[in-house]
């Protein structure tokens, strides 16, 4: 095999990787808030980028995007409001069964508005063909514009969590509910804060990875799975070693396209998480003391 | 014999279903309520492990697929090329091959459906088994995440195999006939027996569930539901009942994975689906969780209108918000929702913590 192509599986895996590290991290922001594993995660990613593919029929790129990332995060916060926010104290089974609920509907719903067609939005910059070298790779500018908004965003949310006021409620939230009220922090408000901090992340991956993957209505469950094991391999809860979590997934999977027909490429990838989970169930950067005091 | 007026009453329900659909002629209703009662089996055998264990599944449609699938293969391939070898003779002289013809008039040669059976009983169960020993350990989200991955490794491997027909999946099943001419069949002229026959098995998993969960098992399976480490404590082995519970629910998933295979004379990869193991996980919820018999006629009015068609295309949709719906409303079940309690609920003024 030429060195051209080696590079050329790593760079697929990292763009991938850190698609699903994106996913991941919007795992994370819920699960951290109210320890719900958010299994609609995926159809944020969908909404968002096939609300601004509608709405790039009658507008500008950019704008189109701004609003449908505005879109989803309203439609978040609602999700939130209508089905989590009221109830007490539910068990943890309640809630898997609601989120995977909520997830269906939302499918269903936009294959009832958009079908079962696949569409695309533009490149951001130039077209299918336009390349650019690094190195000896040649990639899309769209992987760029993947790699960097992606690692923008794991930045400012970083920026977020430790030096804003909001993000240390949230945070507050996370480590002790019973306390962050008693300092006067509404730990409802911050709940649906955090869902709507998750479906921006989601809608805006959705956005930036549609001309690459293309966008369907049941684009969410594939990649809500990958997030999940991205999330449990790099531990629950932790977004930095989400991104490292993602990295190694996407060359995983890139590289055992060698071995293996590509029609079980998915398999791979939950067989990963199967393996993870049974084996070493803090995550590969977690240790076992901070997954003591987290309830699954 | 607890039990035997509820499963008499049972009994005169089904012959008084299948009299009243022959009297007003509409007996082409008995195809659905068939197919109703596989999966209504199926679904029976969850309520155990959901209900009762209280280990969350979402990957049950994988051990109904690999039930259907292992029989499928077994029965349709044609082992004629291979008549010389001494596997081949060897099996002849045990009985244990079928030969027919095709629909060309094509002599065929393959594995006996009863051996395809046993066949696809074991390796359900052996699979259960290797996968319940890690899964059963996990909790939770955990738990809802492995069987769904366990579900969704079983739906490629069935679209990405050419054996398994890959996405057209396996057709010409040949029937499961007992005896010449009774047996499962998608004969149309069989349709009667054929609905007796899938109740029968219905009634007959109900009854064994019923005994089980009245004996010692049941009890501690409710302990284990309860409260696990408390049930640990006072000496139950409860990693032993979960991955009984959860071989012997797999098993019976995948029996009538067989019994709908040879029904409907083929199976596709969409009986594997997620949204299949959903659609379990939605009944069984729909049922009350813990009720076996709320499960039962839950699974088959619900099965039965998405299989007419009544659902139209909001099949999935409808099984999502009834998911929603009994989880936020009547997290016991809408047969044990009690209207009264829901008013005083809905109007008293709000407690708050």
């Amino acid at each position: 095999m030429s060195i051209e192509l080696l590079f050329q599986y790593i760079a697929a895996g990292i763009t991938y990787g850190i698609i699903y590290a994106i996913v991941a991290i919007g795992f994370n922001i819920i699960y951290n808030t109210t320890g719900i594993i958010n299994f609609a995660q995926g159809e944020f990613l969908m909404l968002g980028s096939m609300i601004a593919i509608s709405l790039h029929s009658v507008m500008p790129l950019f704008p189109s995007i701004v609003l449908a990332v505005i879109i989803t995060m309203f439609i978040g916060a609602l999700i939130e409001l209508l089905f989590i926010r009221w109830l007490e104290g539910p068990s943890i089974l309640r809630m898997i069964i609601i989120t995977i609920g909520i997830s269906i509907l939302i499918r269903e719903l936009a294959l009832a508005i958009w079908g079962e067609s696949v569409r695309a939005l533009p490149y951001f910059t130039g077209d299918e063909v336009t390349s650019v070298s690094i190195g000896v790779v040649k990639v899309s500018p769209q992987v760029l514009w993947v790699v960097g908004i992606c690692i923008l965003m794991v930045l400012i949310l970083q920026i977020f969590f430790q030096f804003t006021l909001l993000g240390r409620k949230m945070r507050a939230c996370a480590t002790n509910p019973m306390a962050a009220r008693l300092c006067g922090i509404n730990t409802k408000n911050m709940v649906t804060l955090s869902f709507m901090l998750s479906a921006l992340i989601g809608a805006v991956a959705g956005c930036v990875v549609s001309p690459i993957t293309y966008s369907q209505y049941n684009m969410g469950t594939g990649l809500a799975i990958k997030g999940f094991t991205v999330a449990i391999l790099g531990g629950l809860g932790n977004s930095l070693a989400a991104l490292g979590g993602g990295i190694v997934l996407g060359l995983l999977e890139s590289f055992s396209v060698w071995v293996m027909p590509s029609a079980y490429k998915d398999a791979i990838s939950i067989a990963i998480l199967l393996i993870i989970l049974f084996v070493r169930p803090t995550g590969l950067f977690g240790s076992k003391e901070t997954m003591a005091l987290k309830e699954f | 014999m607890k039990h035997f007026y509820k499963i008499a009453l049972l009994v005169i329900v089904l012959i008084g279903l299948q009299v009243a659909v022959t009297v007003t002629d509409r007996v082409y209703y008995l195809t659905q309520l068939t197919m109703a009662g596989y999966y209504t089996m199926a679904v029976l055998g969850l309520a155990l492990l959901m209900g009762y264990a209280g280990q969350i599944s979402l990957g049950h449609a994988g051990f109904f697929a690999i039930g259907g699938y292992t029989s499928a293969v077994l029965t349709t391939f044609n082992l004629l090329p291979y008549s010389h070898t001494l596997l081949f003779r060897f099996l002849d002289t045990l009985h244990l091959l079928q030969r027919r013809e095709d629909l060309y008039g094509e002599l065929i040669v393959n594995v006996n459906p009863l051996i395809a059976m046993v066949l696809a009983i074991v390796i359900s169960a052996v699979i259960a088994y290797v996968i319940g020993i890690p899964v059963l350990k996990l909790k939770g989200h955990y738990l809802a995440m492995a069987t769904l991955g366990f579900g969704i490794i079983v739906y490629r491997v069935v679209l990405g195999t050419p054996v398994f027909g890959e996405a057209d999946g396996i057709s010409e099943v040949p029937p499961f006939l007992f005896f010449s001419n009774f047996g499962i069949s998608g004969d149309m002229d069989l349709r009667i027996q054929n609905y007796y026959i899938a109740w029968a098995f219905v009634v007959l998993v109900l009854f064994l569930l019923m005994n089980l969960l009245d004996s010692r098992v049941g009890r501690a399976l409710r302990a284990i539901h309860g409260a696990e480490d408390a049930s640990k404590s006072v000496g139950v082995n409860t990693s032993d009942y979960k991955l009984k519970t959860f071989v012997l629910s797999a098993v019976i998933a995948s029996m009538a994975g067989v019994c709908l295979t040879h029904f409907n004379g083929g199976i596709g990869p969409s009986e594997a689906s997620v949204m299949k193991s959903i659609r379990y996980v939605a009944i069984v919820a729909a049922g009350g969780m813990a009720s076996l018999w709320g499960t039962m006629f839950m699974s088959t009015f619900l099965n039965f209108m998405s299989l007419r068609g009544y659902f139209g295309s909001y099949d999935d949709a409808v099984f999502g918000g009834i998911l929603i719906l009994i989880m936020l409303f009547a997290p016991e079940g809408i047969l044990s929702l009690s209207f009264r309690r829901l008013f005083s609920k809905l109007f008293s003024p709000a407690e708050d913590g």
